[in-house]
């Protein structure tokens, strides 16, 4: 039998990507963002959500994709790793609740370099284009490291 | 094990953790009143209550431990052995084991392969009435909290994951979060209706509920500083045998409340400062003989409330600080310089065993040094806002005081802000504020080797930008040149520097967040805050700053108190001064004698006739004049009223009685009153209207002579020469 699973889905520069929706918390539009000076270029800042300060997680730095320019990235996404304190990602637009079989999850291609490839958890073939799901304990370490 | 239900465990690891400490707390009394029989029951059934549960666990080497110091205590209770301290230290061996096992048991669930044969063998010798075998009797009994701190910390887990609540407070807050929902409820329903009538009515609700909350669950957090404290006797009784000494210890004001996280912040320190004052403080009993003290040292622990902190003195009756060793290990370590140490005052010098890098060498033993030094302490101390301070008494003892604030959480601070994004910096690592004008900055501001300094009181004090150094995007620009500097002057770790920032908005109270682990490694940030609007602002971490900076006690700053550039003569006349700041944050001195009163008026109560305000004042009318008009800082001495008035309010005036009227000096703010030896020098340069210049507090200020002032400018010709004319 096949095991099925939820996917949150975001559209991040052109790539649909995915997360467990286990790891999602919340959806928020963009947040005020208060810049976090001499940390890691992926981590644009902190946020206020409801009293606990949460960083702000640049996807596009992460994944090596141009720099948002004019506010693309619209939405935030609230997200707590299995240990982890919460961590809020930046991302262009927020899309549907997917299920997917764990069956039809496929490795990264080879074409898929550099960092992008290690962040990849595996990619599936939706009916027009790749959902490609995060592995959200590596996306957090690179943010941080 | 594993199918256990944790928290039953857990309760048995908390229960028996506080048994255990029972037994060591008393057996430590014990040993001042022998025969205390019921002292003797209460151990006896501490000891009898682990042991029984323990059983109920299958925990068959803690029973076994247990059981033999049950057996001897029981011929302690039956009057058959006396309570000697080989007795006791056997029994404080079994407590140390009953700690280790607990340790292992909330690590692993296990109780070890350790079976603790020597000592059941040590315990059922001296319940047969044998004398006991155990190496050096009179020892500290191995594996104490003074051999094995991190042990004992360990073992002290599980009970340090809990807090005991009142169950009154408990319901308190309930019916709280209960008002919290009911207002919440009202405002959204407000909100939704657009009913704007009534929202402040619920705002102000809304503000009582979450203060009342706020306090309560603040209580919920406090502890009494006695938790701490309850380790101590048996510290002391420990470290004094291991260096030969008898002490007794005092504790006083056990019930001072603190929240939990200061208390164990100040775990560490306090231990430490009772082991020095034993170690290095009390006098061994031959030499207190000697010199006419009674044999047994004393060492007593004082805390207290006072002024919203917490006081903490640790007072001991011994040998007090070596001053004249430490001046010279200081001068060999180059902590301080030569200029300065003949002129140091006691207090001073006694207070250089917080700096860092600071020993003397020859007092170096195995208790405490360790190389945790009185730096380390005062870190520790300062890191939770507090401060500490020794006082020294030759021959008589030494007294180490330190206050500490009452919470964590919520801390005063002042917010700034650097290249548009605002900053938090606490205000216990605040100094002064100093506002440099464009026209000061190339005298006050030089720059050495690309460093720039800032010009403050008799010294240089390194200067940091703060856009600088949190790299905000487009720093430097060349656009500001022609601004004034703000400076806030911080210090922390005995280092003081000055942070030159974009603004200063305001001082408040934050509330203190943690930037979760993954950011920490941020050092120059100590958390963040939400201000009144929602945004986050960063706590600034003024140490960490300094060492980002690469700013080291030894190179920067003035980290000690300001010497003195007039020494105390009475050649030199006691003079009393008022500082205020006259217009933008520039300091005059004006003689106290010149003064007949400083008030303050609120703003509304300012009338205007034409260019002219004034208020009525004490049944007449005050005429008012702006000090930074009449200084002419402004430029313009015509300049409108509500200009020269500046945006302050109340108003703070100095009165000054000029034949027979008065006049009000509008300040923008009266600084302190000083009352210090301070000779008068002509100043270069000097205007008219100035007496000349003083140092006060160690900095050069200008004096001025309202006579003189107001005789020759035209706002003052204009109110007094008339009213003297009058007068006369």
């Amino acid at each position: 039998m096949a095991e099925v699973r939820l996917l949150c889905t975001f559209q991040v520069a052109d790539h649909l990507l995915g997360l467990d929706i286990a790891f999602v918390q919340e959806v928020l539009r963009r947040q005020q963002i208060t810049r976090l000076p001499l940390s890691s270029p992926a981590v644009r800042g902190i946020i206020n959500l409801r009293g606990h300060i949460v960083p702000a997680v640049d996807l596009r730095c992460c994944l090596d994709l141009p720099a948002a320019v004019s506010g693309e990235d619209r939405a935030t996404i609230v997200v707590r790793g299995r240990e982890d304190a919460a961590a809020s990602l930046l991302v262009d637009e927020i899309g549907d609740v997917v299920q997917v079989t764990e069956s039809s999850r496929e490795r990264a291609p080879e074409t898929v370099h550099g960092i992008a490839r290690q962040l990849i958890h595996g990619v599936f073939p939706l009916h027009d284009r790749l959902l490609l799901e995060l592995e959200l304990g590596e996306v957090l370490r690179v943010a941080y490291a | 094990m594993g199918t256990m239900d944790e928290g039953i465990l857990r309760e048995f690891l908390s229960e028996s953790l506080e048994n255990a400490e029972r037994v060591e707390q008393e057996l430590v009394a014990l040993e001042r009143e022998p025969g205390d029989l019921k002292r003797i029951g209460t151990l006896f059934r501490a000891v009898h209550s682990i042991k029984g549960t323990c059983g109920f666990f299958g925990f068959t080497k803690l029973a076994a431990v247990t059981h033999a110091g049950e057996n001897l205590l029981g011929r302690l209770r039956s009057g058959e052995r006396a309570h000697t301290p080989e007795v006791a230290n056997a029994l404080l061996a079994l407590v140390d084991a009953v700690r280790a096992i607990l340790a292992r048991i909330n690590a692993t669930q296990e109780e070890g392969d350790e079976t603790y044969e020597p000592l059941i063998a040590r315990l059922n010798q001296l319940d047969a009435g044998e004398p006991d075998v155990a190496p050096e009797p009179a020892a500290p009994v191995e594996n104490s909290e003074l051999a094995a701190p991190v042990e004992s910390s360990e073992s002290a887990a599980p009970v340090e994951s809990s807090v005991r609540v009142d169950v009154h407070l408990l319901d308190r807050l309930m019916n709280l979060v209960g008002e919290l929902v009911l207002a919440r409820n009202q405002l959204l329903l407000e909100v939704a209706s657009g009913n704007a009538v009534d929202l402040p009515a619920t705002a102000q609700r809304l503000n009582h509920v979450t203060t009342d909350l706020q306090e309560q669950v603040m209580k919920t957090r406090m502890q009494a500083i006695g938790n701490l404290w309850s380790k101590l006797p048996r510290l002391t009784r420990d470290v004094a045998a291991s260096c030969g000494k008898s002490v007794r210890l005092d504790l006083e004001g056990a019930e001072t409340e603190l929240d939990r996280s200061i208390i164990e912040a100040m775990r560490d320190p306090i231990t430490h400062l009772v082991r020095n004052a034993i170690d290095h403080g009390i006098e061994s009993p031959a030499e207190r003989t000697a010199k006419g003290k009674p044999a047994e040292g004393r060492l007593l622990l004082r805390a207290f409330h006072e002024g919203g902190k917490v006081h903490v003195e640790i007072t001991d009756d011994g040998a007090g600080l070596p001053l004249d060793r430490i001046r010279e290990r200081a001068l060999q370590q180059q902590l301080i310089s030569a200029e300065r140490a003949p002129h140091m005052s006691d207090r001073d010098l006694a207070n250089v065993i917080f700096l860092p890098g600071f020993s003397t060498a020859e007092r170096v033993t195995s208790v405490s040094g360790r190389g945790v030094g009185m730096d380390v302490v005062r870190n520790n101390v300062e890191r939770i806002g507090g401060a500490i301070e020794v006082e020294s008494r030759p021959g008589q003892g030494m007294a180490v005081r330190i206050r500490i604030p009452l919470t964590l959480a919520i801390v005063p601070a002042l917010i700034v802000t650097a290249g548009g994004e605002r900053y938090a910096i606490p205000q216990v690592n605040l100094t002064e504020l100093i506002r440099v004008e464009a026209a000061e900055a190339a005298i006050r501001l030089p720059v050495a080797f690309d460093a720039p300094v800032l010009r403050y009181r008799d010294g240089l004090l390194p200067l940091l930008d703060l856009r600088e150094v949190l790299r905000v995007p487009g720093f430097p620009s060349t656009e500001r040149q022609n601004e004034a500097t703000s400076i806030a002057v911080v210090h922390a770790d005995g280092v003081t520097l000055g942070l030159v920032v974009d603004s200063i908005v305001a001082s408040q109270e934050i509330v203190v967040k943690p930037l979760i682990e993954q950011l920490r490694q941020i050092a120059v940030f100590a958390g963040a805050t939400i201000l009144g609007d929602g945004a986050v602002a960063l706590i600034l971490d003024v140490p960490g700053l300094a060492r980002h900076a690469g700013i080291s006690v030894r190179s920067g700053g003035a980290p000690l108190p300001v010497q003195k550039l007039v020494p105390d003569s009475p050649s030199v006349p006691l003079r009393t001064i008022v500082l205020c700041h006259a217009g933008a944050r520039w300091t005059v001195a004006i003689p106290q004698e010149q003064i007949a009163r400083l008030e303050e008026i609120p703003r509304r109560l300012v009338e205007r006739i034409g260019e002219r305000a004034m208020v009525q004042y004490r049944g007449g009318i005050l005429p008012l004049v702006s000090l930074g008009a009449i200084l002419d800082l402004s430029g313009s001495a015509k300049s409108a009223d509500a200009e020269w008035l500046g945006d302050r309010d109340p108003l703070a005036v100095v009165v000054h009685d000029h034949g027979g009227r008065s006049l009000g000096l509008v300040v923008e703010s009266i600084v302190e009153i000083v009352e210090e030896r301070m000779a008068v020098t002509a100043s270069p340069g000097a205007r008219a209207g100035f007496a000349g210049a003083v140092v006060v507090r160690g900095s050069v200020t200008e004096l001025l002579d309202l006579e003189r002032l107001l005789g020759s400018s035209a706002i003052g010709r204009d109110f007094v020469p008339a009213h003297a004319g009058k007068g006369a």
